[in-house]
């Protein structure tokens, strides 16, 4: 076996040196009836003939970039450039575990001591943690971490948040006796959203969480919403699933955000079929030791050389045990280091530039829907997404379009099964989108209305 | 002076009062040969500059509602040359599985096959959104299913959760399942319990579903007491978490009777699979009585660890548990493979946002199609092999904690090191300049100064020989008073000492324009 290196020579003579004959003697505390039972499963197999194996099962799916493509809601298909992907697979990142011994993981300290500044200044907040496993967990943990800091436990969700990001942070409080408040998405009028929200908001609130851009892709001003929430002595969470958007749109921070939650997925990686992705953490200085997640800080070694290491540990669960802020242990390291990368490559003109770009294409693609006749654009303030509303069923064209080799958007029935919303599409356009793609679109999408 | 092959003087040498050589000189540069320094990207960019050349948007109508962020963002941007030698450089300051033997125990860092990473970058995996449409996916379910088939057959158990993002998270799913199922019984309970020696994660996550967290003592020989398990449960116990092989790298005997003993008392049977590696193919955890049991595949199933993550944690489930799993899960149809997202009233609900770490499962996938059964069950023996080897290398001169055999770790504590001057961080930064990762230390907690060591089957005998080598070379320096070896550790790392007390005193989380100008 071609990962194995021990051959049976040395099998032999290592059992020799241990003092027993054979490898089962080292398994002797396993019960004998359940050791080395039948397992039904094929034998090894070459290199060349596992490739065949999965490339036959990659080759039965429709990859992104072979059709023109408007798929998003919260996962977007961007274009990541090629140095990425050769940074992260280096074998001293790739193959790397957690820094616990920071003077032979100064890579992965630094980069994540730039992680964390980066997403600090994208989403104008004091301060950042080292990743979490993605936007719609660490919405969950905002959650938590407001009710540790406000000592109230009743959250108001937003029609606007993912609807996935709402189911996981119901599950992830399902056995706790947090009260979670859950409004429905307005997609016609996110103004009353807003003000739903800020409505709901009362003295026993720990915090609202909003969505911008929100699920169905308009973008709010949430300063009176935050206003709102700090009358209340509640937080207000803002939850960022397309982080591109920080390019062109005023940050949270500047609307008055007190938590930053997000999907970093836009920068640096790509879609993966939902993973692995990248949540994003920021908040204020006042905050930090009720963050959830590993941090990285700065300090010197015993030569007064500038060095980092993972630091307030003692909130985290391998110190505090039952008592730690959080139960995680793993981040997405590898996904925060792609984020670093392609944000280094960018610097925040080119960000700007790209971010710009999306809106453009978002803009032309709004355009193109208006024009055809029996469909009705929902939208008035959007970043790179929008949502549609169509004659019928969302699902049904969509369906058809797929057929015809063009993948639509979402249907907002996926997301919102039985809430009335079928004949709702949610869109993405962003700068892989071409004009050749939207016209494309448009000509399919006539001819399934007509 | 000493003279190199070529016959040219060395480089001038002084020798400081740890015995120590270090050069007399420093460069005008900064950098020391193949150690180069390398500022932050805050420090060398400038927000005038990019590394990607963009199409231009032109003059058109911004529809944002008048929200345009103006000001300077803070994130300056480097050209491509030298985005590649910021990285590259900070890259050569790492220790990873692929540049030597890596013993974290507890961890398992086996080697990471690179047709994995090929795979996972197909553009039919890689490249492929959530939430297209099913039609257009089927081979990615199928993958699911498949691996599915993978993860219940070596387990031996009858349903397995793929979505959780990592180990803790996959606790966190098992636990819901077993509170989920209580509930469902009109059974409210109220404690886990949890060995002294669990990992955090542990008691961690049972505090997080709402369950008061109780203790349960080792015995000498480092096994569960299963007299005061039993002693301990109760109808107000949800679950005993129990890690096996446990964390002090031993099977537990009784297993089967703890088991018994929890199903007889109601409870159910959590079991921290981080340690599967011993035991692929050799036992399945099904016909041991667990009922719900999280895999990492970072660990067992050779997915990198990337510098910390990202994991994946699916939990396979008994049939007690099952029809509680979190959703969404793939069944398969006469019209193909489907995604169940909504609408199962019994699910525990939803974990996270889409249907988990689809590159981590193709990864999986290709490692376990690559061993086959046999394969893997011969990675098991060659993990255990490895590790009784090191402890049969070892135990003459270091402490091992408990008799063995031991399973694929080795677990020593700091008996051998008493009165020496030499604590177990200090062995462990000397190993670092022995060219070798450290082992785990300090964890368990059931041993003082614990050294748990994990080679893993991927390290040939010669590895394990170099590496045993220096191991008793340390072992002997310490014993014989070269302290100063041991107190400044690491001489030959990139950096000395961190001071982490300074760190947490003051936390500098991020880089700001103020200490530029300091």
């Amino acid at each position: 076996m071609r990962y194995l290196p021990l051959t049976s020579d040395d099998r032999q003579a290592m059992l020799a040196k241990i003092g027993v004959r054979h490898i089962d003697d080292l398994f002797r505390d396993v019960p004998k009836s359940d050791l080395n039972p039948e397992i039904d499963l094929p034998r090894r197999q070459s290199e060349m003939s596992v490739e065949r194996h999965l490339s036959r099962l990659a080759g039965k799916n429709t990859a992104a970039g072979s059709v023109p493509f408007f798929v998003g809601t919260g996962a977007y298909k961007h274009h990541v450039p090629s140095t990425v992907d050769h940074m992260i697979q280096r074998g001293e990142f790739l193959t790397a575990y957690t820094p616990y011994q920071p003077e032979i993981a100064q890579g992965t300290l630094q980069y994540l001591f730039e992680f964390q500044t980066q997403v600090a200044q994208l989403t104008g907040m004091d301060v950042a943690n080292a990743s979490m496993y993605d936007g719609s967990t660490a919405t969950a943990e905002a959650v938590m971490m407001a009710r540790r800091v406000t000592r109230k436990k009743r959250a108001v969700l937003a029609g606007s948040v993912h609807a996935h990001y709402r189911a996981v942070v119901e599950t992830t409080t399902q056995f706790t006796d947090d009260d979670i408040v859950v409004q429905a998405p307005v997609p016609a009028d996110p103004q009353v959203e807003l003000q739903a929200a800020i409505d709901a908001i009362d003295d026993k609130t720990s915090c609202v969480v909003f969505q911008n851009p929100g699920v169905c892709g308009s973008v709010l001003d949430l300063a009176p919403l935050a206003e709102a929430a700090h009358a209340h002595k509640a937080l207000l969470i803002v939850v960022v699933t397309e982080v591109m958007s920080l390019g062109l749109i005023k940050s949270p921070g500047e609307m008055g955000a007190d938590i930053v939650v997000g999907e970093g997925q836009s920068i640096g990686n790509g879609l993966n079929f939902g993973g692995p992705y990248l949540g994003l953490f920021a908040t204020n200085q006042k905050y930090v030791r009720q963050m959830p997640g590993r941090l990285c800080g700065e300090t010197t070694d015993s030569d007064g050389n500038r060095g980092f290491v993972l630091t307030l540990s003692t909130r985290e669960q391998h110190i505090r045990r039952e008592k730690a802020t959080s139960n995680i242990c793993t981040n997405s390291g590898l996904c925060s280091l792609a984020f670093t990368v392609h944000m280094s490559l960018l610097g925040e003109k080119g960000l700007r530039q790209l971010a710009r770009v999306n809106h453009k294409r978002a803009c032309d693609l709004r355009d193109a829907m208006s024009a055809i006749e029996g469909v009705e654009v929902l939208n008035s303030a959007f970043f790179n997404e929008i949502t549609i509303r169509v004659p019928g069923s969302a699902t049904a064209i969509v369906d058809q379009l797929a057929e015809s080799g063009v993948l639509a958007g979402v249907p907002m029935e996926r997301l919102y099964p039985g809430e009335g919303m079928d004949d709702l599409l949610i869109m993405a356009a962003t700068e892989t989108v071409t004009e050749e793609d939207i016209a494309d679109l448009s000509s399919k999408l006539t001819e399934a209305l007509s | 002076m000493s003279m190199n092959s070529q016959g040219r003087p060395t480089m001038p040498a002084a020798s400081n009062d740890t015995g120590e050589m270090t050069p007399v000189f420093e460069s005008f540069s900064g950098h020391q040969g193949l150690r180069l320094a390398e500022p932050l990207i805050f420090e060398l960019g400038t927000t005038q500059t990019t590394g990607v050349d963009i199409d231009e948007a032109g003059d058109f109508e911004m529809s944002i509602g008048g929200l345009e962020r103006t000001g300077e963002i803070g994130c300056p941007g480097l050209a491509e040359p030298d985005t590649v030698r910021h990285f590259t450089r900070l890259s050569r300051r790492n220790y990873g599985i692929d540049m030597g033997v890596f013993p974290l125990g507890s961890c398992t860092m086996k080697h990471n096959p690179r047709l994995n990473e090929k795979m996972a970058r197909l553009p039919g995996f890689g490249d492929l959104h959530p939430l297209q449409p099913l039609s257009t996916v089927q081979g990615a379910l199928e993958l699911m299913n498949e691996l599915s088939h993978w993860i219940t057959t070596l387990t031996g158990m009858p349903a397995v959760a793929l979505s959780p993002k990592a180990g803790a998270h996959g606790e966190l799913c098992g636990v819901m399942a077993i509170r989920a199922a209580l509930e469902a019984r009109g059974d409210a309970r109220e404690v886990v319990l949890c060995p002294e020696s669990a990992h955090g994660t542990n008691p961690a996550t049972a505090a997080f579903c709402g369950y008061k967290v109780k203790s349960i003592p080792a015995k000498e020989n480092g096994r569960v007491d299963i007299d005061a398990l039993k002693a301990a449960l109760d109808d107000t116990v949800a679950a005993v978490m129990i890690t096996n092989p446990n964390t002090c790298g031993l099977f537990e005997t009784e297993v089967k009777d703890i088991s018994a003993a929890i199903h007889k008392a109601g409870a159910f049977f959590y079991c921290d699979g981080a340690n599967f590696n011993a035991i692929m193919g050799k036992a399945r955890p099904g016909d041991l009585g667990v009922d719900a049991m999280h895999l990492n595949l970072h660990k067992t199933f050779s997915t990198p660890h990337g510098g910390g993550g990202p994991g994946s944690g699916p939990v396979v489930l008994s049939d007690a548990l099952k029809d509680f799993a979190p959703m969404p899960y793939v069944v398969s149809g006469k019209d193909g493979f489907n995604l169940v997202e909504y609408g199962d009233e019994k699910s525990l609900g939803r974990l996270t946002a889409y249907h988990g770490q689809m590159g981590m499962y193709v990864r999986a996938l290709s490692y376990m199609l690559s061993h086959g059964s046999d394969g893997l069950r011969q990675a098991s023996e060659d993990a255990v092999l490895n590790a009784n080897y090191v402890l049969a290398s070892l135990q003459d001169i270091m402490s091992a904690s408990f008799e063995g055999p031991c399973m694929h770790e080795a677990l020593f504590d700091d008996r051998f090191l008493k009165d020496t001057g030499v604590t177990t961080l200090d062995f462990a930064k000397a190993m670092i300049d022995e060219g070798y990762h450290p082992m785990t230390m300090y964890f368990p907690l059931v041993v003082h100064g614990a050294m748990l060591v994990e080679p893993t089957e991927t390290e040939s005998k010669y590895n394990m020989d170099q590496f045993i080598r220096s191991m008793r070379g340390l072992a002997e320096a310490a014993r014989a008073g070269e302290v100063a070896r041991f107190e400044g550790a690491p001489y030959f790392a990139p950096w000395k000492r961190l001071d982490e007390t300074q760190a947490a005193r003051q936390p500098v989380l991020r880089y700001t324009v103020a200490e530029a100008a300091e």
